[in-house]
């Protein structure tokens, strides 16, 4: 089914067909577009695509066969390549200090966003306003601005090169776009299961955590979604804040790992390692494709 | 039924906040809801206030130190920085380079990204129900896979693909006999390191640009089109009378977005050419922040080059608003613009009443 337009754009469904020369010029035109567009589509589709299956096909080879031939498939699919990319390169350590800081992240962004969005978009109380502001502000300035002040912020309260610094961080910058689009959702949301809540004598607390909070899941999920991308495919934030190689996230373990390749290139297993990284964040993808195109929409035009 | 059915699939699509009673309340004050403020407003705000705010107010006041970071002295040295700054020849350098990226990373992005969505939105026939082109969900999944690919991994995959000797763009040059990209090095020449620099950075955005336009053109009400196809319209013509006028804003928020992304380009630049390319022809302003502050130490130096990215970023926002404005976007915006708007405006008053 094509999902794009079909599904969602009533233009005049069943509307009987009013003129039938206008239909033939139509349709030699549609053909003619429809095979621009094919062409198109198809060129972009090709560039895509090409380099990512270079890099996988490459990532079962040596390096000679890469050098000598790089369009034919591997003669030996060589798995020890990811092996290798696995524990020397260590990026099976990376992987896994990256899975715990952008879970965290993840988990802590998402309370801490959807409680702050709830009490801004639901009550009316002084100061709602500017802190709505303030937000936006934090969302629009480079954080090239923050990021050496912020370096010693960490440094001051000990947090520089650890886990929690880190995810500290993590969640401070990911929380204005967190609480943007939950605000807006929050908002949609209809009151009168809110007010009963209360009258059944939920208080406060009780009535976001049992009543708003799992209204509000599906908004949630997009935003999840969203900022687990942003959060694992981070780098700037790692590389200043976090130089301890024990810690390294797989952002900054990758860059580490190609540009220490130049004097001792295994390219095999740095396109193992690319590999690697790449699989978890398609997987997500493909799981999530189709909310991820239709948040992309309410989210940013809303 | 023209009329009514696309209204109510509107309605049921975006709701409207004002009308499903988001209005805030206020209530007397009690322990629980003393506490819920606490916890609700209190820590979100406190983490971004320690994390965000008070970095960016620091760093304003550290623009203007010679602070050199781990001795506790520094001087007040007020605009001294940024006359040097502007006396600093690699620095004016990276200005010019982060120009060209805003310039034209933004406007290649955008337009390969409109083709992409009008191709995928419009391509299909146009009688009947306006369906996409066929395979539509295949070419939209396809184009945003590297989105979701991580920067870095996208500026990593290209260096290979640079790569003078095992790179497959030298290969399927050299293949179609051009021989003498035998051993080109893309990223290494002084004329072709930006452009090449510049094409990874769109290539890893355009699908997500496609994405958000096709939601655009989909949120066009569906009147306009057939309007115009009655009216005798072709595709082409369509396309520029109605589509490209109707989701102008979209393309002024991406063109914002875009610009912001470019002016940075840190994760590409430092996974494809770290150095800052041959005769520091890639090198961007992020750039040498980071090598000013965290391999020189010159913190009070590198947090002024801040300053002036953040402005650029402030003053590029506002000429796409200028320009949008006085090419007669923006205005119309009441009339034209999607019902989330008026939506929006609805829930402000309310909230206000």
């Amino acid at each position: 089914m094509s999902v794009v337009a079909a599904d969602r754009k009533p233009v005049g469904d069943r509307e009987p067909v009013k003129d039938r020369k206008l239909t033939r010029v139509a349709v030699s035109g549609d053909r003619r577009f429809a095979a621009i567009s094919h062409a198109l589509l198809i060129v972009w589709s090709v560039i895509v695509i090409v380099p990512m299956l270079w890099v996988l096909m490459s990532s079962f080879k040596s390096t000679g066969e890469i050098l000598s031939s790089p369009f034919s498939l591997p003669e030996h699919w060589r798995f020890e390549n990811y092996a290798n990319a696995w524990t020397d390169a260590s990026i099976g350590r990376y992987f896994l200090n990256s899975v715990i800081v952008v879970v965290s992240a993840l988990i802590l962004v998402m309370l801490l966003g959807a409680m702050c969005a709830y009490v801004l978009a639901r009550f009316e109380f002084p100061g709602r306003r500017l802190i709505y502001y303030v937000m936006l502000a934090g969302l629009t300035f480079p954080v090239f601005l923050a990021i050496v002040p912020l370096f010693f912020q960490l440094q001051n309260f000990g947090l520089l090169n650890t886990r929690p610094g880190l995810i500290l961080t993590y969640v401070a910058f990911a929380l204005p776009f967190t609480m943007f689009f939950l605000y807006a959702f929050f908002r949609s949301l209809p009151h009168d299961v809110y007010e009963a809540a209360l009258i059944d004598g939920a208080g406060d607390w009780r009535a976001f955590f049992q009543v708003m909070l799992p209204m509000a899941r599906p908004g949630m999920a997009a935003v999840a979604i969203f900022n687990f991308l942003g959060l694992w495919n981070q780098f700037l934030l790692p590389v200043a804040l976090n130089t301890d190689q024990d810690m390294w996230v797989l952002t900054q373990g990758m860059a580490a790992y190609a540009s220490s390749q130049v004097y001792d290139i295994d390219y095999g297993a740095l396109f193992a390692a690319i590999v690697i990284t790449v699989v978890p964040v398609l997987i997500v993808y493909c799981v999530f494709q189709r909310r991820i195109a239709g948040s992309v929409s309410q989210g940013t035009f809303r | 039924m023209k009329d009514t059915i696309p209204t109510a699939k509107t309605a049921s699509r975006r709701p409207e906040p004002a009308a499903r009673g988001g209005r805030p309340r206020r209530r007397k004050l009690t322990f629980d809801r003393v506490t819920f403020f606490l916890a609700f407003l209190g820590v979100p705000l406190a983490i971004f206030v320690i994390f965000v705010l008070i970095p960016f107010g620091q760093a304003i006041f550290w623009a203007m130190t010679d602070w050199r970071g781990f001795s506790p002295d520094y001087n007040f040295v007020g605009l001294d920085n940024f006359t040097k700054m502007f006396q600093d020849d690699i620095f004016l350098k990276a200005l010019r380079n982060v120009a060209l990226l805003a310039v034209f990373v933004p406007l290649v992005t955008l337009t390969l990204a409109l083709g992409v969505a009008v191709a995928i939105t419009l391509g299909g026939p146009s009688k009947g129900p306006v369906r996409g082109i066929r395979g539509a969900s295949f070419y939209r999944i396809i184009s945003f896979f590297p989105y979701v690919v991580p920067a870095i991994i996208v500026g990593l995959i290209w260096a290979q693909m640079y790569d003078p000797n095992a790179g497959l763009l030298n290969g399927v040059l050299t293949g179609l006999g051009l021989d003498r990209f035998d051993t080109f090095a893309w990223l290494g020449e002084k004329a072709t390191a930006m452009p090449a620099v510049m094409f990874v950075i769109i290539w890893g955005l355009v699908g997500f640009y496609a994405v958000l336009f096709i939601a655009a053109i989909k949120g066009v009400p569906a009147e306009l089109y057939e309007a115009a196809r009655i009216d005798g319209a072709g595709r082409l013509r369509t396309t520029v009378s109605i589509t490209l006028p109707a989701i102008r804003d979209s393309v002024q928020t991406a063109y914002i977005y875009l610009g912001i992304a470019a002016l940075d380009a840190f994760v590409y630049v430092q996974a494809m050419v770290p150095n800052g390319g041959p005769d520091n022809s890639t090198l961007t302003i992020s750039q040498r922040l980071f090598n000013v502050a965290f391999a020189k130490q010159q913190f009070g130096y590198a947090t002024a080059m801040g300053v002036v990215l953040a402005v650029v970023t402030l003053v590029f926002a506002a000429l796409v608003f200028l320009v949008n404005r006085l090419t007669g976007g923006g205005e119309g915006e009441s009339k034209r613009k999607a019902p989330g708007s008026k939506a929006r405006r609805a829930a402000a008053e309310g909230g206000a009443g």
